[in-house]
C-alpha cells in the first residue's frame, strides 16, 4: 500500500512537471509567436496570409496528409506534391503518410495545425468523417485544399478547393473512344457484349466512371452490359471476377476494367482460358488510370486503351495557393487535365510520361 | 539506487522506466522540434484527444493480459460498433442515446460469448478471439459495405463539445488566438482508466483477476472462482471494446469497414510497454496509458519531422517493445534466481 501511495506520488510529480513544462514552453513559443504576429502584423492589415510572408523570411509551409503509397498512381501522386512544394519553389513541404487509415490523417491534421503551417492539403483516405477537425482547422485560420477524393462534409467552408480528376468524364471519354474504335473496325452496327469490372463500390472513381459510362452508353442500343461486378480496384480480385464472367458468359466483346491493375488481372483471366485479348484479340480492354505498367501492357498489344487519372495534382495545388496568397479567390471545385491513350500511341508516349 | 531498485518490485522497476522513457522522449521532441511549437500544451492535449477510444481498449487489454488471456478481436469490434453506429442512426434513423445502449449491450454480449468459450470450455483465448475478430470485420462488411457519415445531430454536438481551457492560448500565425482545448471523449477515457485503475486495485474482483493470471492453481486454492473471474473480465472487455468504438467514432463521426484494422495490435502493445506480461498476473492500467502516449509520442515526432515516412512509427515501436520484452525476461529471471 505504501508504495502504491509513493507510486501515486511520483505520478503526480510527473504529471505535474511534464504539464508545467508544457505551459512554460508554450508560453515561450507564444512570445515568440507575438513577435512574429506583430512582425507581419506590421506589413499587412487583412486577417489572411500576406504575401510579406513569401516574399520575406518565410517559406510558404504545406502540411500535405498523403492516403499511403498503395499504388503506382498515388505514388506518382505523393511525387508530383513533393517536386511542387519545395524550398526553391518558396515552399516547405510537411508530408505525412497516413498508412490507408482515416485516424491517422485526423491526427496529422491537428499535428499541422499546431505546427502552424500556412496550408493543409489533404487526399482523404475516406470522404466522410472530417467535420471535426475541418473546424478546428477553420478555427485557426488555416485554408484546406482537398486533393484527389471527395469528402463529404456538412458545411463546404470548411475547405477552399478541390483539385481532383473528373470521373464522370473519364466514364464518358470511354463511351467515346469505344464508339470510334468499333465504327473504325466496320463494328458499330454489331451487338456489342459488355462486362464491367468495377472499383471498390462507393469511391469517386467507381461512382463516377460506372455512372459516366452508362449515361453514355444508353445513346448504342446494340451495346449490352452483361454484368457488372466489383473487383476492389486489385488485381486479384481483378482475375477473380473476371473468370467467373468467362464461365458465365462465351461471347465477351469488351471489358471495361475500372483500373488497370484490375485490367491485369482481367488479361491473365482471359489469356487463362484460352482466348485473346487487346488490338488483335477477341476481346476489347478498356482501363482506367493509364499508369506506367498500363503502356507495358498496351505496346505488348494486351490492353486497348487507357484513359488517364492524372495524378500531378501538384503544380494545380500550388497554383492555388499562390492566387490565395495574393488574396484572389478560387473555385472551389478544379479538375485536372486528362487525356486517353490508346494502343496504337503508346509506344511513342510512354517515354514522356512522369508515372 | 542500486538499493532503491532492490526494495521496489520489479513490476514497478517496469513502470518507472515506462514513465522514465515517455518523460525523456517527450522533453528531447520539445528541444528538438523547438521552432515547430512542439511544447504547446495543445500538442500534448491531442495526444489524448487523438487516442481517446486506445486508451479505453488498452485498459481492457490490460486487464484481460493480467488474466493471462488475450484478446484480439478489439480492432474488429471497434470497427463494428462504428459502423453500427453509423447504420443505426444513419439508416435506420435512431436517435444518438438508444444507439449507443444497444452497441454497448452488444459489446457485452459479445464479450460472454467470447467468455464463456474461453472460460467454460476452456478454449485458447488467441483462438477464440481470433475467430472474433474475423466475425466482427465480416458482420460490419454485412451491415454495410458503403462508407457511411454520422450527421446525427446530438452525436455530432457530443463529437464537437470542446472543452476549452480558460488559459494557455496562443496567436499562431494567421494571428488567430487559439486556446488549448479537449473533447468530452478524452475525459470520458480518463474516466475509464481511473475506475479500471481503482477496481483492480481495491475490489475483490480486482484482486482476483490479479491471482487467476499470476498462478490459477493458487487462486484456485485461495476460493477464486476461475471461469466466473475469467467470463467477467472477457464481458467487461467487450463492453469496454464497444465504449472505445464508440469514442473512436466520435473522433471520425464515420463507420467504413476498413477502420481499426490493427487498433488491436496497438492496445497489446500499449499494454506490454506498460509493464503488462503477456504470462499474466502482472500489469498496470496506468502503464498502458503511457504505452499509448509513447506511441502518440513517437507519431507526433513523425509528422512533426515532415519528410520520414510514417512507417518508422511501427519501426520505433517494435524496437520499444523488443526492449520491454527482453527488459521483463531479464527482471523476471532475476526474481526467480533471488526468490
Amino acid at each position: 500500500m505504501k508504495s502504491f501511495k509513493r507510486l501515486v506520488a511520483l505520478l503526480a510529480v510527473i504529471m505535474l512537471v511534464i504539464s508545467l513544462a508544457a505551459c512554460g514552453n508554450g508560453t515561450k513559443s507564444t512570445v515568440g509567436q507575438d513577435t512574429g504576429g506583430s512582425k507581419e502584423s506590421g506589413g499587412e492589415a487583412s486577417g489572411t496570409t500576406d504575401g510579406a510572408d513569401a516574399a520575406g523570411d518565410g517559406l510558404v509551409v504545406v502540411g500535405f496528409s498523403q492516403v499511403g503509397a498503395e499504388s503506382d498512381w498515388r505514388t506518382a501522386n505523393t511525387e508530383s506534391m513533393k517536386a511542387t512544394f519545395v524550398e526553391g519553389n518558396g515552399y516547405q513541404l510537411i508530408f505525412d503518410d497516413a498508412q490507408q487509415k482515416q485516424e491517422n490523417q485526423i491526427k496529422a491534421v491537428r499535428n499541422f495545425i499546431q505546427q502552424d503551417v500556412d496550408y493543409i492539403v489533404i487526399a482523404p483516405v475516406t470522404e466522410t468523417g472530417w467535420d471535426t477537425v475541418l473546424q478546428e482547422a477553420k478555427e485557426a485560420g488555416i485554408p484546406v485544399i482537398i486533393v484527389d477524393r471527395m469528402i463529404d462534409v456538412s458545411d463546404d467552408s470548411l475547405f477552399t478547393a478541390w483539385v481532383g480528376s473528373n470521373f464522370l468524364q473519364e466514364g464518358y471519354n470511354a463511351v467515346e473512344w469505344l464508339a470510334d474504335y468499333l465504327e473504325s473496325k466496320g463494328r458499330a452496327d454489331e451487338q456489342i457484349n459488355i462486362v464491367t469490372l468495377q472499383g471498390t463500390i462507393g469511391s469517386s472513381a467507381q461512382i463516377g466512371r460506372t455512372d459516366g459510362f452508362a449515361e453514355k452508353m444508353a445513346a448504342y442500343p446494340n451495346w449490352t452490359m452483361l454484368e457488372k461486378q466489383t473487383g476492389e480496384f486489385t488485381q486479384s480480385r481483378g482475375q477473380e471476377v473476371m473468370e467467373s464472367f468467362l464461365k458465365s458468359y462465351d461471347d465477351i466483346d469488351v471489358v471495361i476494367a475500372e483500373n488497370d491493375n484490375m485490367a491485369f488481372g482481367a488479361i491473365d483471366a482471359i489469356k487463362a482460358a484460352g482466348k485473346t485479348c487487346g488490338p488483335d484479340g477477341d476481346i476489347i480492354i478498356v482501363s482506367f488510370d493509364a499508369v506506367a505498367a498500363a503502356f507495358d501492357a498496351m505496346i505488348a498489344g494486351d490492353m486497348n486503351v487507357s484513359i488517364e487519372c492524372n495524378p500531378l495534382h501538384g503544380p494545380r495545388v500550388a497554383e492555388i495557393i499562390q492566387k490565395l496568397e495574393a488574396g484572389e479567390t478560387v473555385d472551389k471545385l478544379q479538375y485536372v487535365d486528362e487525356g486517353v491513350f490508346p494502343a496504337e500511341t503508346a509506344a511513342e508516349i510512354k517515354p514522356t510520361r512522369a508515372y | 539506487m542500486n538499493f532503491r531498485i532492490k526494495k521496489m518490485d520489479s513490476k514497478q522497476f517496469l513502470l518507472l522506466i515506462t514513465i522514465g522513457l515517455f518523460i525523456v522522449m517527450y522533453l528531447a521532441g520539445m528541444v528538438v522540434f523547438q521552432d515547430k511549437n512542439f511544447g504547446k500544451l495543445q500538442v500534448f492535449l491531442n495526444l489524448f484527444i487523438s487516442n481517446a477510444g486506445l486508451i479505453v481498449a488498452a485498459t481492457g487489454m490490460t486487464m484481460v493480459i493480467i488474466t493471462g488471456g488475450i484478446d484480439i478481436s478489439v480492432g474488429s469490434v471497434i470497427a463494428m460498433t462504428c459502423m453500427l453506429l453509423a447504420w443505426m442512426m444513419e439508416i435506420k434513423g435512431m436517435g444518438a442515446v438508444p444507439a449507443l445502449a444497444i452497441v454497448l449491450a452488444v459489446g457485452l454480449v459479445y464479450g460472454l460469448v467470447q467468455g464463456w468459450l474461453i472460460a467454460y470450455l476452456k478454449i485458447q483465448p488467441f483462438i477464440v478471439t481470433l475467430a472474433g475478430l474475423f466475425f466482427a470485420r465480416g458482420m460490419t462488411a454485412v451491415i454495410s459495405t458503403d462508407m457511411i457519415s454520422i450527421k446525427n445531430g446530438l452525436f455530432l454536438k457530443w463529437a464537437n463539445a470542446k472543452i476549452y481551457f480558460p488559459f494557455g492560448g496562443a496567436m499562431n500565425r494567421k494571428g488567430v488566438m487559439v486556446y488549448p482545448y479537449l473533447y468530452p471523449s478524452v475525459l470520458l477515457a480518463l474516466l475509464t482508466l481511473v475506475l479500471f485503475f481503482v477496481v483492480l486495485k481495491y475490489t475483490k474482483f480486482g484482486r482476483s483477476v490479479y491471482a487467476v493470471g499470476g498462478n490459477e492453481q493458487s487462486a484456485l486454492m485461495m476460493g477464486v472462482n476461475i471461469r466466473r473471474t475469467k467470463l467477467k473480465v472477457y464481458a467487461i472487455n467487450g463492453v469496454l471494446g464497444t465504449f472505445a468504438g464508440f469514442l473512436f467514432s466520435l473522433n471520425t463521426c464515420a463507420g467504413f469497414v476498413e477502420q481499426a484494422k490493427g487498433f488491436e495490435m496497438e492496445a497489446i502493445a500499449s499494454s506490454v510497454i506498460g509493464g503488462a506480461l503477456l504470462t499474466g498476473g502482472v500489469g498496470n492500467v496506468f502503464g498502458s496509458l503511457l504505452g499509448v502516449l509513447i506511441k502518440g509520442t513517437i507519431e507526433t515526432f513523425i509528422t512533426f519531422q515532415g519528410t520520414l515516412s510514417s512507417w518508422w512509427t511501427k519501426i520505433t515501436i517494435a524496437v520499444l517493445l523488443a526492449f520491454f520484452i527482453i527488459l521483463q525476461s531479464v527482471l523476471a529471471s532475476r526474481k526467480v534466481k533471488v526468490g
